[in-house]
């Protein structure tokens, strides 16, 4: 840890990835994350690293898919337009099974939208978005601080399950500037090729070979096991969330991201007024935090779901809540941001009963 | 304590630069900031707008929905952000390019004719610090001299030559300001 910068989101994702030993970056430009990028472009060269803007997104994520074969941390940086372009190349590498990271700011869709903040990715990052059946670890900082801390957890995590993992924001959380604290480099001298790896033979008995498919059914069933034995672990194991103002609360609002962040200006103006609720926040949302959710709906009268979409993440938090007690949500669409009177005013319209 | 405020004018008025002045400050004082910049097509040639507070505490939301205070470069940034102000906040005008009252009587307001106050400085371009200079008098989410050390770390290089006069205009703000609290 060192001096606090002030310093965008953007850049501070940048940063963070290179103190976390990105060695390469691929990537094609677009709106509000150019500032990510353009910040690679600078330092990677200064360090000896690798940045190169791919003439497509499809050709940026193939690159990276290349790069992680060899056991190179990789990273690509797009939003979302940018980051549909890239699915195909995604499903290549869950079944691949190789690490690598991708951070998606986000914007108003669907089509070319716009380029305001917005979390309509969310079934996206988290359900699939490529074919077939797999999954990455999705994770959604709330604040820039938040940003930079969890582009070391992202390469940490990719690498130890050779999974790719999702950075879900937006151009809020990339366009504003905070106080950023960086943790200490990560010492790259210190990096071994996988075992696994195709770097050439070598020494190797055999060559390594690594490949996205099977062409017999009973083969790629196999491989599909493997896949969703892994992502078991991942759900056992690395369910991260934030708890805030839950201990007394009557209601929970459940949020990420921007939002969250929002939500928690919403819970104060709430509790200045008597009404005690508290913010459940995945950090993960995949995998999603469904224990915490399904344990407060004994403690909790309703839970209130809000995001910046038409209620994607509401379909998890209903599962996790199985019935139990009422979810009610409320959406922004488009790139439209709420503020946190009007979530409170939304809230309130489901007191009554 | 949070304080936050809106500085809103055209592009090109230093909006920007007085907002990241403020969070730098407050930084700098070992205190929670968040700025906020509005971004996207409006910004060329249109009208831009930042929201930065400034807290002992974390800060939750980094969006000002309702302000106390606002600084207002042009007409425009008056329109939008009148009829949003919270009661008894404090809106800073530059009524150089403002050529309207304000209409609420709830609210503080401070005209400055920043533009000639500006210029006879001998700078026109500091109106941004004249208004952020006021604010913080009025205000007080930093000191003046955090921001005047702020000032350092932004105009480097050939643009050090500015430093002395954004000073005085900082300072000229603040006195103005001062003026305004003893008549109220």
């Amino acid at each position: 840890m060192g001096e606090k910068l002030l310093m965008k989101g953007s850049e501070a994702i940048a940063e963070a990835a290179i103190r976390a030993g990105a060695m390469a970056f691929f990537g094609y430009p677009i709106t509000p994350q150019n500032e990510t990028p353009e910040y690679f472009s600078r330092r990677m060269p200064e360090l000896g690293r690798v940045f190169l803007q791919a003439e497509s997104e499809v050709a940026a994520i193939n690159m990276v898919y290349g790069a992680a074969c060899t056991g190179t941390r990789a990273i690509t940086t797009s939003s979302s337009p940018g980051i549909s372009l890239m699915q195909e190349g995604f499903s290549y590498i869950a079944n691949t099974n190789v690490p690598c990271v991708v951070v998606n700011a986000m914007r108003g869709g669907p089509g070319l939208g716009d380029i305001a903040p917005a979390q309509a990715d969310y079934f996206q990052a988290t359900k699939g978005g490529g074919h077939g059946d797999y999954h990455s670890i999705v994770i959604a900082p709330h604040t820039v601080q938040e940003e930079a801390d969890l582009m070391f957890d992202a390469f940490e995590l990719a690498d130890k399950y050779r999974i790719m993992v999702v950075v879900l924001v937006d151009g809020l959380l990339g366009q504003m500037m905070e106080p950023v604290e960086f943790k200490d480099w990560v010492d790259v001298k210190k990096f071994k090729t996988p075992e696994w790896a195709t770097v050439g033979q070598g020494d190797r008995a055999q060559r390594n070979i690594l490949i996205s498919f099977d062409i017999l059914a009973e083969g790629l069933e196999k491989m599909n096991l493997v896949l969703q034995n892994k992502y078991a672990k991942i759900r056992e194991n690395e369910v991260r969330f934030e708890e805030y103002k839950m201990d007394d609360a009557d209601y929970a609002i459940t949020a990420f991201g921007t939002v969250a962040r929002i939500a928690k200006t919403t819970i104060e103006l709430a509790r200045n007024e008597g009404i005690k609720i508290g913010l459940i926040r995945p950090i993960t949302l995949y995998p999603f935090p469904e224990k915490v959710i399904e344990n407060r709906a004994s403690n909790v009268k309703f839970f209130f779901d809000t995001e910046m979409n038409e209620g994607q993440m509401l379909e998890d938090v209903k599962l996790a809540v199985n019935g139990k007690k009422p979810v009610y949500f409320h959406g922004r669409l488009g790139g439209i941001v709420p503020t946190a009177e009007e979530i409170l005013d939304e809230f309130k319209k489901h007191l009554g009963g | 304590m949070e304080k936050g405020v809106v500085i809103s004018g055209f592009g090109g008025q230093g909006v920007m630069l007085a907002g990241e002045l403020l969070a730098e400050a407050g930084k700098e004082e070992g205190k929670y900031v968040t700025f906020l910049p509005s971004y996207g097509p409006e910004m060329r040639g249109g009208t831009a707008n930042c929201h930065v507070i400034v807290s002992d505490t974390t800060i939750a939301s980094p969006i000002i929905g309702y302000p106390k205070a606002a600084i207002v470069l042009n007409l425009p940034s008056l329109d939008k952000y009148e009829p949003l102000m919270k009661k008894d906040g404090i809106i800073i005008i530059n009524k150089t390019l403002v050529p309207r009252e304000v209409k609420r009587d709830d609210v503080r307001v401070l005209q400055i004719d920043a533009q000639h106050v500006a210029e006879d400085l001998g700078n026109k371009k500091v109106v941004n610090m004249i208004l952020l200079g006021a604010y913080v008098e009025i205000e007080k989410p930093v000191k003046i001299e955090t921001l005047k050390n702020a000032l350092k770390s932004y105009l480097t290089g050939r643009k050090a030559e500015l430093i002395e006069v954004n000073e005085r205009a900082l300072e000229k703000g603040a006195e103005i300001a001062r003026d305004f609290m003893g008549v109220k």
